[in-house]
């Protein structure tokens, strides 16, 4: 028998609108009789309203975990669980989705079907993180819905100082603009990194994104510490029928307006007979003019990808963008990727033993500076690394000559 | 008694079974793509095969009845394949083309919206808040709820210059990232301290360690062991609060939330851009945060009146200048939007280059 629901009269007003309210979700799981997470949801209900009056959150951490693994349940316990018993634990499974968050309605329900027995019924595709955040569990039930969830195919996610789950775009699976097998780069470094993931021993976290090409839209060079996005190399395709059949239908004002002069290097132009010229040299792939004329325009057939490291948000030392540190290179054999795979054991081992606790990879390379970072991971310099170079002449440079020997042996050799 | 089950450390699980079979088929072998309509897209493969793409609002936080009832639709109106965008979109994939008005009609009876694809509104990228995090400022789901409901014409519409991105983040970590207007917690008042559980919940050496300014300091308070922030310092980001409980940097007054505008993931254009502060001192104002409802709106009401066709909020403001920007959006200026953190001189006009 169910107990009595709480007065909700600030939520309430959340379920009025057009936008599908998450408060009538609520109460629906609220009402529902005879399932177990009934009065779970109706106390989740009313310390969800307590917040609303007080203004003020009333969760806290704890250790809750699954055998085997060190991370992946985030723990929650209610400060005010004397008022609300029955949500006072409140635990998150994190589960990692199929790379590129591809779903069967089959699968979604099977999921349905273990969060119905053991959690609260509430679930968020997805986190920040990347997860799909099974919300709401007791910490009895943590290891029987894992042990479901897990039987079924999936995994939990990292959470702590850990590697954690990655995000890669829908990519070759429906974009044109795609340059790589994101599912795959995706795959291939989180999962060569499980250990890392579930038994959480870093300094601190470090992700993994994946974007196909510079829309980045997995926003990998904002939050990743490793970003791999695709590119490439040779010229970008043309197909001047279209881009007359483009300027016609549009006005070669729309096109001068929208493609040309938004080109960020000044390396398109509209000819006379309204077919567009491209100087490659200096196209630097922002993707703007490829995004407007999506028939006429394409990426070239010499893909790879950039490899920038070090974004992150604002603790501690302020906000860092990921910046270049392999301008380019190729992912299409097992060796590709092998190599790939070595220069992130490469990055994670250095971080690991370099990084200061609770220091991400940009803060560190921020302290120890990119040439030492580099040199840390066997990557050579590059001038696509930087904006410009060194505006301040307070450096020593004794070993210039023999700094001149190495690029000229580079060049030699390339 | 049985050895324990140990986990499969199956990590990512591989997508192919669970893609739509067009995608399968033309995977990587991609020609071009339209949007035949807000919420629609439509793709071709090289080979001639389309796949049509129908993108829908959710609530994010859903209970398994929303759940069930989108699986419902796509068995029923679709082909049983769905994905979901980084921003909480459902996308219902469809060989058939046939299937899309059908589909539409019955995700819009069922309440779902239909659109965010293009120059709209999208969906709110969103954290946890009050409902599950254990250091929130503010609430997430409500937060967006409100202002989704505010912005919903524009999410079914694609009639901004280019697409919006807009974010919340309930705490200064900034979970929501980086988005052409964010909505986040500001705090305005030093934590306070309850110096008699500091010594046995918090790691004080740790705590130390995490402040951006060096303002806290070990110290024996009424005989315990316990913190000390100098206030003076404090800029009350609530760094010492995750590590340490008791430093509770949340307050129902002084908890305030601050509007950042231009952040971009794109390379598109320009470079991809961090947020800028353009609001804040606005109040946490629950259930539906309408003084932040306002300041957003007005925004959006600006840029889209202003902005060019393909300029997102940030390329624009960089075409205009800030003080435009102040200037349209009328709102004030203050010495706090003027950074003082390092490297802030970067931020400064070291030139002559004035707008009149």
């Amino acid at each position: 028998m169910a107990k009595e629901m709480h007065k909700t009269p600030m939520l309430d007003q959340l379920e009025s609108g057009p936008w599908p309210s998450f408060v009538t979700g609520l109460k629906r799981l609220a009402q529902d009789e005879g399932k177990p997470y009934q009065n779970m949801m109706i106390d989740l209900l009313g310390q969800l309203e307590h917040s609303y009056e007080t203004k003020k959150g009333y969760w806290k951490g704890g250790t809750v975990g699954v055998i085997g693994y060190g991370g992946g349940v985030i723990p929650r316990f209610s400060e005010v669980g004397q008022k609300f018993p029955d949500s006072k634990e409140f635990h998150t499974l994190r589960i990692q989705p199929p790379a590129g968050m591809h779903y069967t309605t089959d699968i979604i329900r099977k999921m349905c079907d273990i969060w119905e027995r053991y959690g609260s019924g509430l679930v968020a595709f997805h986190g920040q993180s990347g997860d799909i955040m099974f919300q709401g569990v007791t910490t009895d039930n943590v290891q029987p819905a894992f042990d479901e969830f897990n039987e079924l195919g999936f995994d939990l996610g990292g959470a702590g100082p850990a590697v954690r789950t990655g995000m890669s775009c829908v990519g070759a699976a429906r974009c044109e603009q795609s340059c790589t097998n994101e599912q795959k780069v995706h795959r291939t470094l989180v999962n060569r990194f499980l250990d890392d993931m579930h038994r959480p021993a870093l300094p601190y976290k470090f992700k993994f994104k994946v974007s196909g090409c510079p829309n980045d839209c997995m926003n990998s060079i904002e939050r990743a510490d490793m970003a791999v996005i695709g590119t490439w190399r040779d010229d970008m395709k043309v197909n001047q029928t279209e881009v007359k059949a483009f300027v016609a239908s549009k006005s070669r004002k729309y096109v001068i307006d929208n493609v040309v002069t938004r080109c960020p290097t000044n390396a398109l132009s509209l000819n006379d007979d309204d077919t567009l010229a491209v100087d490659n040299r200096n196209c630097v792939r922002c993707m703007h003019c490829i995004n407007v004329m999506t028939k006429a325009l394409s990426v070239g057939d010499d893909k790879g990808v950039t490899i920038l490291m070090g974004g992150k948000r604002t603790l501690k030392i302020g906000d860092l963008m990921g910046t270049v540190v392999v301008p380019f290179m190729k992912l299409d054999t097992e060796e590709d990727f092998e190599a790939l795979t070595e220069l992130a054991e490469r990055t994670i081992e250095f971080f690991a033993e370099n990084a200061l606790e609770h220091e991400r990879t940009g803060e560190m390379i921020e302290r120890i500076g990119l040439v030492n970072f580099l040199e840390g991971i066997e990557l050579e310099i590059d001038p696509n690394m930087i904006v410009e170079p060194r505006q301040s002449s307070y450096v020593r440079m004794d070993t210039w000559d023999e700094e001149v020997d190495k690029w000229n042996e580079r060049k030699a050799a390339s | 008694m049985s050895a324990p089950r140990m986990p499969v450390e199956s990590g990512v699980p591989d997508p192919f079974p669970y893609m739509h079979p067009v995608m399968q088929k033309n995977f990587g072998a991609w020609s071009h793509h339209e949007r035949p309509r807000p919420g629609v897209l439509c793709h071709t493969a090289k080979g001639g095969d389309k796949l049509w793409t129908v993108r829908a609002g959710t609530q994010r936080q859903m209970d398994l009845y929303t759940v069930r009832k989108l699986c419902d639709i796509a068995d029923q109106f679709g082909e049983g394949f769905v994905r979901f965008t980084i921003r909480s979109n459902i996308e219902f994939l469809l060989a058939d083309g046939g299937k899309v008005d059908p589909l539409i009609k019955k995700l819009q009876d069922e309440g779902f919206p239909v659109g965010g694809t293009g120059p709209s509104v999208t969906m709110i990228a969103h954290t946890q808040g009050w409902l599950h995090c254990d250091i929130p400022g503010t609430d997430a789901s409500g937060v967006v709820k409100a202002l989704m409901d505010e912005l919903h014409e524009e999410f079914i519409r694609e009639d901004m210059p280019n697409r919006v991105h807009i974010t919340t983040s309930c705490c200064q970590i900034n979970c929501g990232g980086q988005g052409d207007i964010a909505i986040n917690i500001q705090h305005t008042k030093p934590p306070k301290i309850n110096h008699d559980l500091v010594a046995n919940i918090c790691e004080r050496p740790t705590v130390v360690a995490r402040c951006p300014v060096a303002a806290i300091r070990p110290a024996l308070v009424n005989g315990k062991p316990s913190l000390e922030v100098d206030e003076k310092k404090c800029i009350c980001c609530g760094a010492c609060y995750p590590p340490c409980p008791p430093m509770q940097i949340n307050d129902p007054v002084h908890s305030k939330l601050a509007i950042w505008v231009g952040g971009n993931h794109s390379n598109a254009r320009s470079k991809p851009t961090f947020q800028k502060l353009v609001a804040a001192g606005l109040p946490n104002n629950p259930p539906r945060w309408t003084e932040v409802a306002a300041v957003v709106k007005k925004i959006l009401h600006v840029y889209k009146e202003d902005a060019k066709d393909w300029e997102r909020l940030s390329d624009w403001v960089a075409r205009i200048g800030w003080s435009r920007f102040f200037e349209l959006t009328e709102l004030p200026f203050t010495k706090f939007h003027v950074d003082n953190w390092r490297g802030a001189r970067r931020s400064l006009n070291a030139s002559a280059h004035i707008r009149f």
